[in-house]
């Protein structure tokens, strides 16, 4: 317990080495890790946090950079999260997105983490979830979580953020009408990225086209807006939106979203640990042996099992039928 | 519950040395071997690449250096490795770097030096067993 509370404090305090450690330990071990995120939980809820997802190739890290260095000049301070798909195969993963912000690296207030994505579904999103809370917790005014955006998994980090950045670029391979349905969704504020490419203005007009097309947001129309990070052009503009979008968010929602995303963790948190503890206990006792043999002898179906099992376990609880 | 540890591997490429081609080479032999590499890209300053094995909370952090610069860069990085603080990394060096200079490296806090032609799989077992925790 005592190195937990060395933690926390050495976090509370934005101290890098404690907050690299507390990332490691929910990494690794969140059971551990837990006491130190419950510590910190009170002490989050100021930082903005953006998401920014897109495709491969589409310049995320740069454009990440360029505005990082936008938030410095306001004496804004920074944690990223970087996150990469790990291979299914060796389970390692080449974590590269730290290269093209290097030079952020030696900059106090700033914090940068890789994350490679583990394969473990539900798993990822928790442990970045709370890689957010501890930098929010020590004091970044802003935390910007990268993805891909490929999978579930991915999809489900980017809903962490306030403000989620959709960046594209003109001429990936397939058509800026091919990109998955959901990111339109949950785009706040679209960027078409090496626009001093071929087609970027048309790659903006066909994004606004499908934004015309999708369901309504209520009161936030999503901007689609060029950029050429490479250059540092229109890192300004991108800002100013995500600020607009964070005002719009406090006077229309944020209370609706905090609400949604409180419930939406505890829910999570319940589903984990009840499937944890009933699983593992349920495995220890030979008792999943058990009635998998049931099931392989037609004596009792997946959900039947199931069912019976629930019930016995949790007195007096109807599962649904 | 707790997951599997993975190893975390900081590649990095100190000082003005342009020659990335095995650096990601090796990167890529960790990767395959299951470990998660964070890898810096060129021209790092000694600050930066301590900085980032802080902030990654590396293991390993493995120098590829073909410039002839290492007995100049090596020790300053391990050095404020140590005033950081950063006393359970394992630090390796690789690339162009004379078999006499070796000792040397050692002495300030290399762990071990690995040439060219080294196969990935010496590495990867020395890493392997010299990163082992309880």
């Amino acid at each position: 317990m005592n190195q937990i509370k060395q933690l926390v404090n050495g976090v509370l305090k934005g101290n890098h080495r404690s907050i690299a450690k507390t990332i490691t330990l929910i990494e690794n071990n969140p059971t551990e890790a837990q006491k130190a995120v419950s510590k910190l939980y009170p002490h989050t809820g100021k930082a903005h946090i953006i998401g920014i997802t897109g495709p491969t190739g589409s310049g995320k890290s740069t454009l990440i950079k360029r505005l990082v260095e936008e938030l410095r000049k306001k004496r804004k301070r920074v944690g990223i999260i970087a996150v990469d798909p790990s291979s299914p195969f060796t389970g390692g993963a080449f974590l590269g997105d730290r290269i093209r912000m290097q030079k952020l690296s030696t900059d106090k207030e700033v914090f940068i983490r890789s994350m490679a994505t583990r394969n473990s579904p539900g798993g990822l999103a928790r442990a970045t979830r709370d890689a957010v809370k501890v930098l929010d917790a020590s004091g970044k005014d802003v935390v910007i979580v990268e993805t891909v955006g490929a999978g579930q998994s991915e999809v489900d980090i980017i809903k962490i953020a306030h403000t989620v950045v959709v960046v594209l670029a003109p001429g990936l391979g397939d058509d800026i009408q091919a990109i998955k349905a959901g990111m339109m969704e949950i785009g706040d504020i679209f960027v078409v990225n090496k626009a001093d490419r071929e087609n970027a203005d048309e790659a903006v007009i066909d994004i606004e086209t499908m934004l015309n097309l999708s369901s309504e947001k209520e009161k936030w129309k999503p901007p689609v807006i060029k950029t050429t990070a490479a250059k540092g052009e229109g890192t300004t503009e991108l800002l100013n939106h995500i600020n607009q979008h964070m005002k719009c968010l406090k006077k229309e929602s944020f209370d609706t979203q905090r609400r949604q995303k409180a419930e939406t963790e505890l829910v999570e948190a319940i589903k984990q640990k009840t499937t944890d503890s009933i699983i593992d206990e349920l495995r220890r006792k030979g008792e999943l042996e058990k009635l998998v043999e049931k099931i392989l002898a037609k004596e009792t179906d997946p959900y039947s099992a199931a069912d019976t099992l629930l019930e016995e376990r949790l007195k007096g609880f109807k599962t649904h039928r | 519950m707790s997951t599997k540890r993975k190893i975390r591997i900081v590649v990095a490429k100190p000082g003005l040395d342009s020659h990335d081609r095995g650096a990601k080479v090796i990167a890529r032999a960790f990767r395959d071997a299951g470990m998660e590499v964070i890898y810096t890209g060129l021209w790092q300053t000694p600050e930066q690449i301590v900085e980032t094995a802080l902030q990654e909370d590396a293991d390993v952090v493995a120098l590829s250096i073909l410039s002839g610069a290492h007995m100049t860069l090596f020790p300053k990085i391990t050095k404020l490795m140590k005033q950081k603080g950063l006393n359970d990394i394992l630090v390796l060096g690789g690339g162009v770097i004379p078999d006499e200079d070796i000792p040397a490296l050692k002495k300030i806090g290399i762990a071990e030096v690995f040439g060219p032609d080294t196969p990935t799989n010496t590495i990867i077992k020395f890493i392997k067993k010299h990163t082992q925790k309880t």
